[in-house]
């Protein structure tokens, strides 16, 4: 070792009075409040070996949470006292040193980025107004990519479902409807067949079934065809936000929305009546076949579901 | 002497007299010069003020959330291709389900330790929330976000913003009945962005509703892309706090330019890992004991079912009460649709709540033109104004939240949906002016008090002979007096560059 070193003592620091105040501890019986750490770190450390034992012999989850949280409770209540009241209370104090500089300091940074900057980068306005313009060029073209990779163009999705002139409506398992199926008051949520099962039909294709009557059934003036027997249908889809309309309120006649409780009338073409959607459900036309089956006639006439902006 | 012990003692004095720490020490800092600064950041001084405590849940609640997200992330499979449901929990059993809810159900009921785990990641979530909530007002409501300190301000709105939404994006994984009407929701929304909104909801859904990307890029954001960018922000929060050190209310030694309170170590540093296994305490107990999202109660998620008085957690409960309560207000011309029923409430107006809160410090400057340093904090009532328009803020808020439960508020209560609704409309409306003025008032009537803040004496009342009460000043608490000490400069807790020889028990250090 070198000389240096050996020349070396501890460094003992300037040390208060052992009596002085601010050393103490807060507790006012340091003794009693040591044995309760202790007895809370012993309780906590059984409380982790039974977690072990809980998780080895795979209790159930709350025996697991309940050793685990119960032990860290423990260490972490009689650590906090530990620091609360037995370590000196003080209160101490250190200094504090404004941050900012000087302004010579700030000048001559200022005075580095502002005077080589106009010196060197300047004086070549060329390159520089290539490469930045370039570089602006890049960061535009760059997110191409980034963009058109995640998914394609709504173009006029938005605008159809898969109900076309003759469209069989199934019910969920994919059964055909026929015009004896439902009772006056029932409903059924129905979709296009073939799309039963894949998520499109779910989301976007689905419709509310109900009937009304056993005679045709005019909801608004121009649809006389479109309730044959008593059969009208809806699209399932809230025009608040996309919601099913999953709730029918059998008596008042009411499809509800249980999201954000908008409220169809299905008697005069699902007008809303309370709530926040701000447009009827579209109905969709029906009609008979000679076997019975419910068919639609068309697709919905206008979009169904939430607003857009190109939704005129 | 044995030659043994003639060997330790060559060893200890090689090591030099701080022994291995000091060897250690010295190795380091030889390479990266660590001292100096190590020994100030032990040295740095916490307030021992309570509701700076309130960060410290968060953090550690963030904590926890890291833990226990690795160990759901090792279970977890982010696809929404279909498998069939064989597993522990019977009910499901031969159920058509995505993987991702599959996955999430089997991790509850199959993997040991998962159900907690789950349970304690999405508690700890709702914890992390509320903290980051009440640590922000109390950063409000004493004025601790002035200069200097406007810009780690608004790294915290910006926390609280980015907890909301990877707390939606979480909550959204286990592609279940209720969490996936949340993101058919949340795909609306997007639809109802102006001009770009139904591009917007393409890119991020990868096509229409539902597509099959939202699971697997939701995944990827919830556990790499926004967790990293919180750590960044918790990162450059907590160096922000040590450069520009604690803020402090005003009391006895207490000034601009100093800061009272307990040394980082050991003191702080026994207190706060100490609160850390509070926190981690309390969320394992909680999802020990408190069910939390059960999914296969729910079911698996079909675009086509809908289940009652659905309600996204907590955090997410004023945008949804504001879109109940919004009337529908659709807006068409020229061919063209805003759906401003849903683009108001569920865009414009988070907007301009966040928006207020990144622009109020500027603001209050403007208004107030104090452009000075402020270490200090305000007391809130002596702040009136400031304090006024922050309670009226969170009245609305709070209206909001209850509103999101109108459905379940018109059960409980048998009452009308319409009165409820209406209720609620004038209560969101009308609370901000009812509590501006009330809070202003009362902020104007603790001025009046004297004393106010601080811990009365007691009163001791005695009955004479004479059968009268006299009323007198009990001596000061203990504790009391804890806090009348005049904070002294510790040099135990102080870096001094020059140690003066001679003083007793010090001597210099020669290198």
């Amino acid at each position: 070792m070198s000389e240096m070193q050996e020349h070396r003592t501890p460094v003992s620091l300037k040390g208060l009075p052992a009596d002085d105040p601010h050393l103490a501890p807060a507790a006012r019986n340091p003794q009693l409040v040591e044995r309760v750490i202790a007895v809370m770190f012993v309780l906590g450390t059984a409380l982790m070996v039974g977690f072990g034992w809980a998780y080895w012999i795979n209790a159930q989850p709350w025996k697991l949470g309940a050793t685990m949280g119960g032990g860290l409770l423990f260490y972490g209540i009689g650590l906090v006292a530990w620091g609360k009241y037995l370590m000196p209370k003080g209160p101490f104090v250190e200094e504090r040193h404004t941050l900012a500089n000087t302004t010579e300091q700030r000048d001559a940074m200022a005075a580095a980025i502002v005077e080589r900057g106009g010196g060197v980068i300047k004086r070549r306005k060329m390159l520089g107004g290539l490469l930045g313009g370039g570089l602006g060029i890049f960061g535009v073209v760059a997110m191409f990519p980034l963009l058109r990779s995640l998914g394609p163009l709504p173009k006029d999705t938005l605008f159809h479902t898969d109900w076309r002139r003759g469209t069989f409506a199934v019910d969920q398992s994919g059964r055909r409807v026929q015009v004896g199926d439902l009772a006056i008051g029932s409903i059924v949520t129905v979709f296009p067949e073939g799309t039963q099962d894949t998520e499109r039909g779910q989301a976007v294709d689905q419709t509310v079934l109900i009937r009304l009557s056993n005679q045709d059934f005019t909801t608004q003036k121009g649809r006389e065809t479109w309730g044959p027997m008593g059969y009208v249908a809806y699209s399932k889809l809230c025009t608040h936000l996309g919601c099913p309309v999953g709730l029918y309120e059998q008596q008042l006649q009411l499809l509800v929305c249980p999201c954000h409780q908008s409220m169809f009338n299905v008697n005069n073409g699902a007008i809303p009546n309370f709530g926040p959607a701000p447009r009827p459900l579209p109905q969709l036309p029906l009609y008979i076949d000679a076997q019975g089956f419910i068919r639609s006639q068309s697709d919905y006439h206008v979009p169904v579901g939430p607003g857009f902006w190109e939704r005129s | 002497m044995s030659d043994a012990a003639v060997t330790k003692r060559a060893k200890q004095a090689a090591l030099g007299p701080y022994g291995k720490v000091g060897h250690v020490l010295n190795e380091l800092d030889d390479r990266l010069g660590v001292a100096k600064g190590g020994r100030s950041f032990l040295d740095k001084i916490f307030p021992d003020h309570w509701s700076f405590m309130l960060g410290e849940i968060a953090l550690y609640s963030f904590v926890v959330l890291l833990v226990t997200g690795v160990f759901l992330s090792l279970y977890f499979i982010p696809s929404q291709a279909m498998v069939t449901y064989h597993g522990n929990y019977l009910p499901l059993d031969g159920q058509l389900v995505t993987q991702a809810f599959s996955s999430t159900v089997n991790m509850s009921f199959a993997v040991r330790g998962g159900l907690l785990m789950r349970q304690m990641h999405h508690w700890s979530c709702d914890i992390f929330i509320g903290a980051m909530v009440v640590h922000m007002a109390r950063v409000f409501f004493t004025g601790a976000f002035r200069k200097p300190r406007e810009i780690n301000w608004s790294i915290g709105a910006t926390l609280l913003t980015l907890a909301i939404v990877n707390g939606f994006l979480g909550y959204s994984l286990p592609d279940d009945l209720v969490s996936g009407t949340g993101i058919r929701i949340a795909y609306s929304i997007l639809l109802s962005v102006p001009l770009v909104g139904t591009y917007l909801a393409f890119l991020v859904f990868g096509g229409n509703f539902p597509g099959t990307a939202v699971i697997p890029r939701f995944f990827i954001l919830h556990v790499l892309i926004v967790p990293g960018i919180i750590i960044a922000l918790v990162t450059a929060h907590m160096v922000l706090l040590v450069r520009q050190k604690h803020t402090q209310f005003p009391g006895e030694g207490r000034t601009e330019d100093n800061v009272v309170g307990s040394p980082m170590f050991p003191i702080f540093m026994a207190k706060t890992t100490g609160f850390m296994f509070v926190v981690g305490g309390v969320t394992a107990l909680l999802g020990a004991f408190a069910q939390i999202n059960p999914i296969w109660q729910f079911g698996p998620y079909d675009a086509s079912r809908i289940s009652y008085a659905v309600q996204p957690d907590w955090y997410m409960g004023f945008l949804d009460g504001a879109l109940r309560i919004f009337p529908a207000w659709s807006f068409h011309s020229f061919g063209y649709t805003i759906p401003l029923e849903v683009t108001i409430p569920a865009v414009i107006f988070p907007g301009l709540v966040f928006g207020l809160a990144y622009v109020w410090p500027t603001l209050e400057r403007l208004v107030t033109k104090d452009s000075a340093m402020h270490n200090l904090l305000d007391r809130p009532s002596n702040r009136p104004k400031r304090t006024a328009a922050g309670s009226a803020v969170l009245a609305a808020l709070f209206m909001l939240f209850v509103a999101s439960s109108t459905d379940v508020i018109a059960n409980f209560f048998h009452l009308p949906l319409n009165e409820v609704l209406w209720g609620m409309r004038i209560l969101v409306l009308i609370s901000p002016f009812v509590a501006y003025p009330l809070t202003y008032k009362i902020c104007k009537e603790l001025q009046g008090v004297e004393g106010g803040g601080k811990r009365k004496t007691t009163n001791v009342v005695t009955r004479t002979a004479e059968g009268e009460y006299v009323a007198t000043a009990a001596p000061t608490y203990v504790d009391d007096r804890h806090h009348e000490l005049e904070p002294t400069e510790v040099p135990q807790f102080i870096v001094t560059d020059e140690v003066e020889e001679g003083e007793s028990g010090v001597r210099t250090v020669e290198r």
